[in-house]
């Protein structure tokens, strides 16, 4: 019983996520070619659109990740290479949106929704605590002598003292 | 007073959302904006299909008013649909046609074109899809308009319709031919 699920449990550490790269595209010296895979990663499937061409079985997906290996080989850097399909598939193509134009929001909100939240959260702690400090009017002495008539006794003046 | 009308912030915002996302329901996401817009077209050298129809290059896309190049392939269903509609856009209008065979076999191309006819002036071949990353295709059939310049002005990605030709691109080519 232990065996097998030793046995599972090293099958199932031993797979690893699927990639859609091909023997034959992958580079021969495995430092560039695990830049290629993660430039591809980076990269969107304009046919799939929701899959980077490192993951996608389309034929262009295909022809691109050939395309990046062979930029890559030819000495382009990563910028060089998102650039070249920049012009000509547009922004669209990187799966990190750039932060500029109508993305800028995208990447702004984050942190305007954060710093909102805690400006709420500040607010809401201090009027809170100020609500607190304020409590109800101490007794007037005469208040405290018609206290101290009708329990008939002192106790009331101040118990926590 | 004041602090209940507080209280209806969040549900400006869900409607604020909300109907952004509404918007974003009636944009068809397959539909790509060109990167290549008003740029050059790029340059590429594409081999001709046979000794019948000379071949394609970027410098034989400027000097006329208005030409289209038209991506295709034999094993594109869209294209075969689109075929009729482009060949009759081709004769009436009188407009340069110009042909890149994506990634296909060249006795497949000359087949699809001796059963359908062949309405395209020029045809490079493109058989790794170079031309195409070039031009920022993502899939066949895609169509463009380029201007007297040899810059793109306009790209449909998809089978041409009757519809695209009569609001899309006939207009642009009158305009291109004033």
């Amino acid at each position: 019983m232990k065996a097998v699920l030793t046995a599972f449990v090293a099958l199932f550490l031993w797979s690893l996520p699927a990639a859609a790269v091909q023997p034959d595209e992958m580079l021969a010296d495995p430092t560039l070619e695990s830049r290629a895979q993660a430039l591809g990663k980076q990269l969107r499937c304009l046919v799939c659109q929701s899959e980077s061409i490192e993951d996608s079985n389309a034929d262009l997906a295909s022809d691109l990740r050939v395309l990046v290996r062979e930029k890559i080989t030819e000495g382009l850097n990563d910028r060089e290479i998102k650039d070249f399909l920049v012009e000509r598939y547009g922004t669209y193509v990187l799966l990190n949106p750039p932060a500029q134009g109508s993305t800028l929001w995208l990447w702004l909100a984050p942190g305007i929704l954060v710093a909102l939240g805690g400006a709420a959260v500040v607010l809401i702690l201090r009027r809170k605590s100020a609500a607190k400090g304020q409590g109800p009017a101490p007794l007037t002495p005469e208040e405290q002598a018609r206290l101290a008539k009708l329990t008939g006794s002192d106790a009331g003046i101040d118990r926590n003292a | 007073m004041k602090q209940r009308l507080l209280y209806l912030l969040p549900l400006a915002g869900f409607l604020a959302i909300a109907g952004y996302f509404a918007y974003g329901l009636t944009l068809n996401p397959q539909e790509l904006p060109s990167a290549l817009i008003d740029k050059p077209a790029p340059t590429f050298e594409l081999a001709p299909l046979d000794d019948r129809t000379p071949g394609l290059a970027t410098a034989d896309l400027a000097g006329e008013p208005v030409a289209l190049v038209n991506f295709f392939a034999s094993w594109c269903v869209p294209c075969r649909a689109e075929h009729p509609i482009l060949t009759r856009l081709a004769e009436v209008e009188n407009v340069p046609l110009y042909g890149i065979a994506y990634k296909d076999e060249i006795a497949d191309s000359i087949g699809f074109l001796n059963e359908l006819g062949n309405p395209y002036d020029r045809i490079g071949v493109d058989q790794d899809g170079r031309a195409a990353i070039e031009f920022g295709v993502y899939g066949v059939p895609e169509t463009y308009v380029i201007d007297r310049d040899g810059h793109i002005r306009f790209r449909h990605a998809g089978a041409l319709t009757r519809q695209i030709i009569e609001r899309d691109i006939m207009p642009l080519i009158e305009e291109l031919r004033k």
